[in-house]
């Protein structure tokens, strides 16, 4: 008896300058199981549902468990982690694309260092003199605790800007995910010491001012960051530094 | 010496990151291989926190205290000294983390709050959520990206590492690493060479670990003459959700938080009437209960499902259940692992007992290091007996023993990276001769045995596949391996191992192609793991007791006359060699290793002594 079948749909692609097509496949359906274990399958036996034998399909992976944000991809037309894409909850056939808004590797996989990029144009960290021991850090409250490490769970997936209308292979829009972590640093104690540097990082070419308030960023987060709160209060911090910056702080 | 020396760090998890910067902090430029970007490094996946006797709950907590828990509890296998180094510095490692802005849960008072975990009976744990290890190596990673601006730190992410440099003495003088994109293979000088590689979880196919832990770079240096040492010491965690592609880890912080693991009774004597929760770690350990160590734990869920028959249902299976813990309290301090089970099995954990059973997790073994000893000889932190090559976090041996106490990890990668960074510095600045004066042959003598190694792969044209061996390798050890050990079975494994080895060189790679070809990548790991595998096996077989993670029925007891001593495993053409070093248990003396009752001091004469002088 044959069992039931689950049906992918892959978009592949064996590298950057090749043309793009689709091929079908059939993995066995076991209860539970995620898009990860159909990739998997696909790696033991790497046979198109017409037969054909094929390289196994690429893609990035590591933890299983969305915390490291590697398996990134487009699923049934929206961004999100293959790990946490359970079979049961997904339309098939199953489509899975790459992410549209970064430089194609191969099949699923993307170049995403723009985002690491990011995060040093903007100074995203505190700086510590030193990791010798010098005491404690600075006391605050739990109320404020629960707010930032909420945000400081950002995985630097790509979600946000692969649904961001500003963002665009050709250009450098920084993206919501390091506005973010500006916002985090700029609130703790001791990076706050450091938040117009920050802020004049954020405000040069590609940055906060190219934001067009479409709002998708927050709908995207697997994380459920409060991205657009992100994004208003690194504006309000912007203004101010403009006006300060006026009357020549 | 004449140019700068050059640096090599391997792996971008916390040992590596610690490593980096406690280097770049020197003013000596690093070079960092990591086969992701090392943000996505499976540090990520720790989840309940890092231990430290800050003693700000007024239960008079000390380092002392924390080494014997952390001794006692790995059942004496470990080295002592280091470990006493490493509680020692545990406070000011937590401290250091604080400083660079680890949104770590807090007091009332804002101070840095403190949870119990299991082995101890103090507030011990500082942690941020329930992903402590993805916060503290978030924080790593900004430091070394503040480096990298600096221009002390360059990055090579999408690199692995397949093997070291030799030269004819035997010193290690840089690393042959791949890039996975284009295919292309390069050989790196370097005058000290820092593997930071992770544990090998991926031998027994699916645990709780990453995708990219396969110990494939330990088994390089370990297949070219690096000692092995404690392969045998796995540890499996008692809490993990069974799934198709992994095992994932339901913290032990749940338990710390107060989680209880139950089964429906079955009414005998001396248990609850029939389908009233069994509590049985708490009837068994009185005075540990849920908390007892995770070797002991596992142990306690195999007896109630394989021996005795009472698994959910018959199943392999048990409850672990917060529904008696106020939610918010489940949110501020383990949302992380609600959501993991949330998303994962679809029901949730705060209103419904989550379902459980154990995994494998951890690896005790790995890299044998060295720590600076008194007898005259120069010795090295973290340094491996190839000199220039040295290892820190899970790929080495140093710091638990025969069991890793929970939240004791992110502590020794961390504190094994501060050691090791600095050691590797003195190291090769009392060398006479630097890796770039070293002969141009030794590097084309190894970049050539890589690349005919990897002509010889992409030619193979048989039936076997090598994701499909490879799963089969995982069952074979998943089955002898674990947690009940039995020598007919681990001979059984042994041959096994060796009829996979012959396979392997069966395989078809289904893709021959130089760009990002994974099957490629994925089939060298693959045959590194079979290597690693055979000389954890062995180490297995040949210990005939129990100790730690290590459990033989046929061999109860824990044997101090016989085996307390470091498995070391020297590789060979025809196997592993096996051989035994004494452990250094000059602070405290050998006890029996009992939690149904309290640990029983240990040592006052000793204790003592330590802190007055």
């Amino acid at each position: 008896m044959i069992g039931r079948m689950v049906r992918m749909r892959v978009r592949r692609q064996d590298g950057p300058d090749q043309s793009s097509r689709w091929e079908d496949f059939e993995v066995p359906y076991r209860q539970g199981m995620n898009v990860i274990t159909c990739l998997q399958d696909i790696q033991k036996k790497p046979v198109t549902r017409d037969g054909k034998t094929v390289p196994p399909v690429a893609w990035e992976c590591s933890c299983l468990e969305e915390v490291c944000g590697s398996c990134t991809m487009v699923i049934n037309g929206k961004p999100r982690q293959s790990c946490s894409a359970l079979v049961d909850q997904l339309t098939e056939p199953i489509r899975l694309e790459p992410m549209s808004k970064f430089p194609l590797i191969r099949d699923l996989i993307v170049d995403r260092s723009r985002m690491f990029e990011a995060l040093k144009r903007v100074r995203a960290w505190v700086p510590i003199d030193g990791t010798h021991d010098l005491g404690p850090g600075p006391r605050f409250s739990p109320e404020k605790q629960q707010v930032y490490y909420q945000l400081q769970r950002c995985m630097t997936c790509g979600c946000c800007l692969e649904v961001c209308p500003q963002v665009t292979t050709g250009n450098n829009f920084i993206g919501a995910a390091a506005i973010s972590q500006v916002r985090i640093f700029n609130a703790h104690p001791t990076g706050a010491m450091h938040a117009s540097e920050r802020i004049d990082a954020l405000t040069e070419e590609g940055g906060i001012q190219d934001c067009g308030n479409a709002q998708n960023c927050v709908e995207a987060c697997p994380k459920e960051i409060d991205l657009v709160e992100s994004i208003a209060d690194m504006n309000r911090q912007a203004t101010r530094r403009i006006i300060q910056k006026m009357f020549g702080g | 010496m004449a140019e700068k020396p050059r640096f090599i760090v391997v792996g971008g998890g916390l040992a590596g990151l610690m490593t980096v910067i406690k280097i770049a902090e020197a003013g000596q430029h690093v070079d960092l291989f990591s086969v992701v970007p090392v943000k996505r490094s499976h540090s990520v996946c720790a989840q309940g926190g890092i231990n430290g006797a800050v003693n700000t709950k007024g239960e008079g907590d000390t380092p002392w205290e924390h080494f014997d828990d952390s001794i006692y509890g790995g059942d004496f296998l470990a080295d002592q000294p280091p470990v006493q180094k490493m509680c020692e510095a545990a406070p000011g490692i937590i401290y250091m983390f604080d400083r660079m802005g680890v949104m770590f849960n807090r007091t009332s008072e804002g101070l840095l709050d403190f949870r119990r975990f299991g082995g101890t009976k103090h507030h011990r744990t500082a942690f941020a959520g329930a992903t402590t290890g993805q916060q503290l190596l978030y924080a790593l990673d900004e430091q070394v990206r503040r480096y990298e601006v600096a221009g002390l730190v360059t990055k090579y992410e999408g690199w692995e590492f397949i093997g070291y440099v030799p030269d004819d003495a035997g010193q290690c003088r840089g690393a042959i690493c791949q890039q996975m994109v284009s295919g292309k293979i390069q050989s790196f000088r370097s005058d000290a060479v820092i593997l930071a590689t992770g544990g090998p979880g991926l031998i027994f196919g699916r645990s709780t670990n990453s995708t990219i832990n396969t110990g494939s770079a330990a088994s390089a240096a370990y297949q070219q003459g690096a000692w092995y040492a404690n392969g045998e010491f796995i540890q499996v965690h008692p809490t993990a959700i069974p799934g198709e592609d992994k095992l994932r880890l339901m913290s032990e912080s749940i338990r710390g938080e107060g989680g209880r693991v139950w089964v429906p009774s079955d009414g005998k004597e001396g248990r609850p009437p029939v389908g009233q929760p069994w509590y049985f770690l708490e009837a068994m350990y009185p005075a540990y209960g849920n908390l007892v160590p995770r070797d002991i734990a596992t142990r306690a869920i195999f007896k109630i499902c394989r021996e005795l028959g009472l698994g959910i249902d018959g199943k392999d299976k048990v409850y672990l259940d917060v529904t008696h813990i106020p939610v918010a309290v489940l949110n501020a301090k383990l949302e992380g692992v609600m959501e993991i089970y949330e998303k994962f099995v679809g029901q949730d954990p705060r209103k419904v007992p989550m379902q459980i059973f154990p995994a494998v997790h951890y690896s005790m073994g790995g890299l044998w290091v060295d720590y600076p000893r008194d007898d005259g000889q120069p010795h090295h932190w973290q340094m491996t007996n190839v000199p220039g090559l040295f290892a820190v976090g899970e790929c080495e041996f140093g710091y638990h023993g025969a069991n890793r106490l929970g939240a004791n990890s992110l502590l020794s990668t961390v504190f094994a990276g501060m050691m090791g960074g600095p050691d590797s510095i003195k190291f090769v600045k009392a060398q006479e001769s630097t890796a770039a004066e070293a002969s141009q042959s030794i590097f084309d003598r190894e970049m050539k045995r890589h690349d005919d190694f990897n002509k010889r792969l992409l030619a193979l044209d048989g039936p076997e596949n090598p994701f499909q061996l490879h799963a089969e390798l995982g069952d074979l050890m998943t089955g002898a391996m674990t947690v009940v050990r039995y020598n007919d079975k681990l001979k059984a494994a042994l041959t096994s191992i060796a009829s996979l080895r012959e396979r392997f060189w069966k395989i078809t790679l289904t893709d021959k192609g130089a760009w990002m070809n994974q099957p490629l990548h994925f089939s060298r790991q693959l045959h590194n793991m079979l290597i690693l595998a055979e000389a954890m096996t062995l180490g297995a077989l040949q210990r005939d007791e129990s100790r730690g993670a290590h459990y033989k029925p046929d061999f109860p007891e824990r044997d101090d006359a016989r085996f307390l001593k470091t498995t070391l495993a020297q590789f060979t053409p025809e196997g592993p060699k096996l051989s035994y070093m004494a452990v250094d248990t000059s602070l405290i003396t050998p006890r029996a290793r009992k939690y149904d009752v309290d640990k029983k001091g240990g040592d006052a004469e000793t204790k003592a002594a330590a802190l007055t002088g």
